[in-house]
């Protein structure tokens, strides 16, 4: 075991100083050292998606990064979109059609669903299932999901014009 | 949505001005989870809690020489490596067996194992240490000596005389045997134009829970008292058998179910290394964490649905449907699980093939065999999706036979909507199904002649669609006939106290339990309907064995039937309570009034008369102002089991259109149709998404989904790169159309429809796929319906 490395990184807005073991994940990083249990550990090898973060701006698995590859960079959860209200209308849609059941998922499934949106304001419904190819979800069937994301969408793109 | 039968004289307490009875409303709290502020086991940190790491078995089958854990103890953060026999100290072994299955036998099955490991991931020793981190660098320097033994792996071997029997005291590998033979199934055959046989295949799979399985176990030395922390469908029975295994009294230990990542059947039993964590908070007098990781979810979740099942259908030129026959083989792994036994599953099958159709000719067989790999037993539909998927494959084949359409040989033998009350030749007793009802309804909502004309036409151009056809029955809302006759304390009964606070709002408890179904939200929707309260008004409380009325909890698709009931009765109680004060109050009678809106008005005109906050004001902090004699009782409490009928059955059917590609063996689905009947609808949106998730469920078995086993017993595809789930990309769209026959077993009239999706998924896709290929002379009754499946039935590999 090598020893712990001090690591500075911006998390949810708020400035993070930590010393971390080179091997610690990015989700242990996330739910065990800054209590952040939002973010889901699900298969611990990069496929189940429920561990997906962002990491400056772009969608990762933090299953699959290190916590040491997160110095100086800028790091968002679930905690962090929720509480700036950037989801708000994506979560108000999940609630309303039921895109959720034990929720395990839903964390994950909606930075995935966000960061499509962001890409691409009006995908369609194969687009949408194409994004979320990457997030398993044993409850919903995933059907409510699309549902939900793409009323999202359609909302987000009646806004504009 | 279609009303098969008329209910009105008892839907009163329901049908109430503002009822959220059959409306689509969000489910309570849903913003806890999407926030990322839910409270899941892996989450929970507990004062002095250490983490344990099971060291599992590489072998198969093997003897166990010696454990070294010297240089393991040494290691940072140790606190302890606790092997089978020093844990035993604590916790006494169990036998998976009821006494309602006769002939069931299973040997005694340890927490964690002593001198012999018979499956591929038991543990051999538990590592203890401050972090899960440190207990995993540990164990892997924990040295264990095995012995290899002969692994059985085949259960169609497993029964011949040269295969090594697993444990010597049970003198065979043989488990279960049921046998049933009802009518005159040989002069059936004798008598009939066509018979025709097949062997169909499951593949063995499992839940595939996202949120693995987790406990933290906290014994508290000073107070005796363990507190369990377990996503568990069954909270009662987790206490009850903890308590049983580690000598204490059923109040010194308290279950505590927060929020659960999945469930699905998975986790409504008692694995041996939950029952091992428990046991290692109270050697160690700490907490004791147990995350379980994705590959030893592989390899310990329960596996479900190893069967190989010969079926043998008779059928005369007219399209009657003479006899079903078969003979079911099933592996259930080393020992019967604990405490709901592997024989359910196959007595399952036994009991539901042919179980929509007409004929009285029935003769079955079912073996459940010993096996040197992981442990079978229920997941979610529990023998439907076999039995299913035998009695419809039959069913298509024999319209094939005499080139029959496979609408019109259903129609020809679906029992009839208006036979009802009926039982079937395995001796199951219906009271309402709508067997016809639901297939004209799916014939409409799929546009089937359409789609056999888009077929036909596409056939010309080379294009292979298929369509399948699946009508099923579901068991829910048992009775006591599943487990409690069988001298299992699971409880099948259910209860709900509710109460009225003193600002007049509603604080319900149930020991229904919520794994995302939305037990919550219909236990609120069935209280503030019966009430007279808005839903906002309503707290449930669920998953706690000390603040929870006994009962049985989230299974078996049992919830609203059973703990929905309990909910109406005690809030009728309640409302009854509040008039009989509120008239006092008012020098009114309670007839002359009822609860509207949060408060007290008028029967007649609706004219308001007391809010209920001020009701429960005067209650609480002035009740000497209330007449003499009045004692007022805001809380009150109902259990329900039902008593009538051993199940309440539901039936429906399914269809699947899809695209066989003849070149890639690849299918592509392109729509799934569901139309079933659950009785009332408490939530539409709910039931659906019950329908949804099921489906797709089902629609992984009929793919992807198979636990691959080598012939030595290892699991070779146990992680979710290599085992293959349903993800958004593969999975169509499903509409779900439904036919409503309320049970008349309770008031509120709700059956189940947790398990209906998964009960027919496969045998719709499976017949639609022998329907694609129907050119190809290609007949498929195996799954997971591999590229590799459907190449080798083509010929082309």
């Amino acid at each position: 075991m090598t020893a712990a490395v001090e690591i500075s990184l911006n998390v949810n807005g708020e400035r993070v100083e930590a010393n971390v073991l080179p091997r610690l994940n990015l989700a242990d990083f996330l739910r065990e050292h800054l209590e952040l249990t939002g973010t889901h550990v699900g298969c611990e090898h990069g496929v189940c998606g429920a561990c997906t973060v962002r990491v400056n701006g772009d969608i990762v698995r933090s299953c699959l990064m290190l916590a040491v590859q997160t110095h100086n960079a800028t790091v968002e959860t679930i905690e962090g979109v929720s509480d700036s209200g950037e989801i708000a209308d994506l979560q108000s849609a999940f609630r309303e059609r039921n895109a959720l059941q034990c929720g395990f998922c839903t964390p994950g499934m909606l930075m995935a669903a966000q960061d499509l949106l962001k890409q691409s304001p009006c995908p369609d419904r194969e687009q949408i299932r194409e994004h979320l190819s990457g997030n398993y979800c044993r409850c919903t069937g995933y059907q409510a999901i699309v549902d939900a994301i793409e009323t999202t969408a359609r909302a987000r793109a009646g806004r504009l014009t | 949505m279609t009303t098969a039968r008329e209910n009105s004289e008892t839907l009163s307490a329901l049908d109430r001005p503002n009822s959220y009875i059959g409306k689509t409303v969000p489910r309570p709290n849903l913003d806890r989870l999407m926030q990322g502020r839910g409270l899941y086991v892996s989450d929970i940190e507990l004062p002095r809690m250490a983490h344990v790491v099971f060291l599992r078995s590489p072998h198969a089958h093997a003897k166990i020489n010696g454990i070294d854990a010297s240089t393991a103890k040494q290691m940072p953060g140790v606190i302890a490596v606790v092997s089978g026999s020093e844990l035993s100290t604590v916790i006494t072994p169990w036998v998976g067996v009821l006494s309602h299955l006769k002939g069931l036998k299973s040997a005694p099955q340890s927490a964690i194992a002593v001198d012999r490991v018979c499956w591929q991931g038991e543990a051999v020793a538990a590592v203890v240490a401050s972090s899960r981190a440190q207990a995993e660098d540990a164990a892997e320097l924990v040295s264990v000596e095995y012995e290899e033994l002969d692994a059985v792996t085949d259960m169609r071997t497993a029964l011949d005389p040269a295969t090594a029997v697993i444990h010597a005291s049970l003198g065979d590998n043989l488990a279960f045997e049921r046998n049933h033979d009802a009518g005159a199934v040989d002069q059936a055959f004798a008598e009939s134009d066509e018979v025709v046989e097949a062997e169909f295949v499951f593949g063995r799979h499992t839940g595939v829970t996202l949120e693995p399985r987790a406990v933290v176990a906290d014994w508290n030395a000073a107070e005796a008292r363990l507190t369990i922390y377990q996503g568990t469908q069954a909270p009662h029975m987790v206490q009850n058998i903890a308590a049983l295994h580690l000598g204490l009294k059923e109040s010194q230990v308290r279950v505590v179910c927060k929020d659960v990542g999945g469930s699905f059947g998975i986790k409504v039993h008692i694995y041996a290394d939950e029952m091992a964590t428990y046991a290692l908070s109270k050697l160690l007098r700490r907490p004791i964490k147990f995350v379980a990781d994705r590959v030893e979810s592989f390899n310990t979740d329960i596996h479900a649905r190893d069967h190989r099942c010969k079926g043998k259908i008779g059928v005369t030129r007219d399209g009657t449907i003479t006899a079903f026959e078969i003979d079911d083989l099933t592996g259930i792994g080393p020992y019967s699980m604990y405490p709901r036994t592997s024989a359910i599953e196959a007595n399952q099958v036994v009991n539901l093939v042919g179980g929509p159709y007409l004929t009285r000719n029935y003769r079955a067989r079912a073996r459940v065999v010993f096996q040197n790999k992981n442990v079978m037993c229920q997941y979610r539909a529990v023998g439907h999706p076999i039995a299913c998927s035998v009695t419809e494959g039959l069913v298509d084949l024999a319209a094939m036979k005499i080139g029959m359409d496979p609408i019109e040989i259903r129609r020809r033998n679906l029992i009839a909507d208006d036979a009802y009350p009926c039982a079937s030749p395995s001796g199951l007793r219906f009271e309402q199904l709508s067997h016809h009802a639901s297939l004209a309804k799916l014939i409409k909502m799929m546009g089937y002649d359409a789609l056999r004309a888009e077929q036909t036409a596409l056939r010309a151009k080379g294009i292979h669609r298929g369509i399948g056809i699946a009508s099923f029955i579901e068991v829910t809302n048992p009775s006591a006939a599943f487990y409690g006759v069988g001298g299992a304390k699971i409880s099948s009964q259910d209860g709900v106290a509710v109460r009225l606070d003193a600002q007049g709002s509603v604080i319900c408890q149930t020991s229904i339990t919520e794994q995302g179904q939305g037990s919550e939200s219909l236990t609120a929707q069935i209280v503030g309907s019966v009430l007279g309260v808005s839903m906002d008004r309503v707290r449930v409380i669920l998953g706690d064995t000390d603040i929870t009325p006994y009962g049985g909890g989230t299974w078996a698709s049992r919830g609203a039937g059973i703990g929905g009931e309990a909910a109406l009765q005690a809030t009728k109680v309640l409302r009854k309570n509040i008039l009989d004060v509120a008239a006092a109050v008012l020098q009114s009678t309670p007839g002359d009034l009822d609860i509207v809106n949060n408060g007290v008005v008028n029967a007649a005109d609706g004219t308001p008369r007391i809010d209920l906050s001020e009701l429960a004001r005067i209650v609480y902090f002035r009740p000497d102002t209330l007449p003499p004699g009045i004692q007022a009782e805001f809380m009150a409490t109902r259990h329900f089991v039902p008593r009538e009928y051993p199940f309440a059955f539901t039936n429906g059917v399914q269809a699947s259109w899809l695209e066989v590609d003849t070149d890639t063996g690849f299918v592509k689905l392109l729509k799934h149709w569901v139309v079933e009947d659950c009785g009332t609808i408490i939530n539409p949106q709910l039931v659906d998404e019950q329908i949804r998730g099921g489906v797709v469920q089902g629609l992984g078995a009929a793919l992807f989904e198979k636990c691959v086993y080598d012939e030595r017993g290892q699991l070779t595809n146990a992680n979710m790169a290599d085992y293959l789930v349903p993800m958004s990309g593969e999975m169509p769209d499903i509409d779900v159309g439904h036919v409503v026959s309320p049970t008349l077993e309770s008031e509120l009239g709700a059956k189940g429809a947790g398990e209906a999706g998964t009960a027919g998924a496969a045998a719709a896709v499976t017949n639609a796929v022998n329907d694609a290929l129907r050119p190809f002379g290609a007949i498929i009754t195996e799954i997971p319906l591999t590229p590799q499946v459907i190449l080798t039935a083509l010929g082309r590999i």
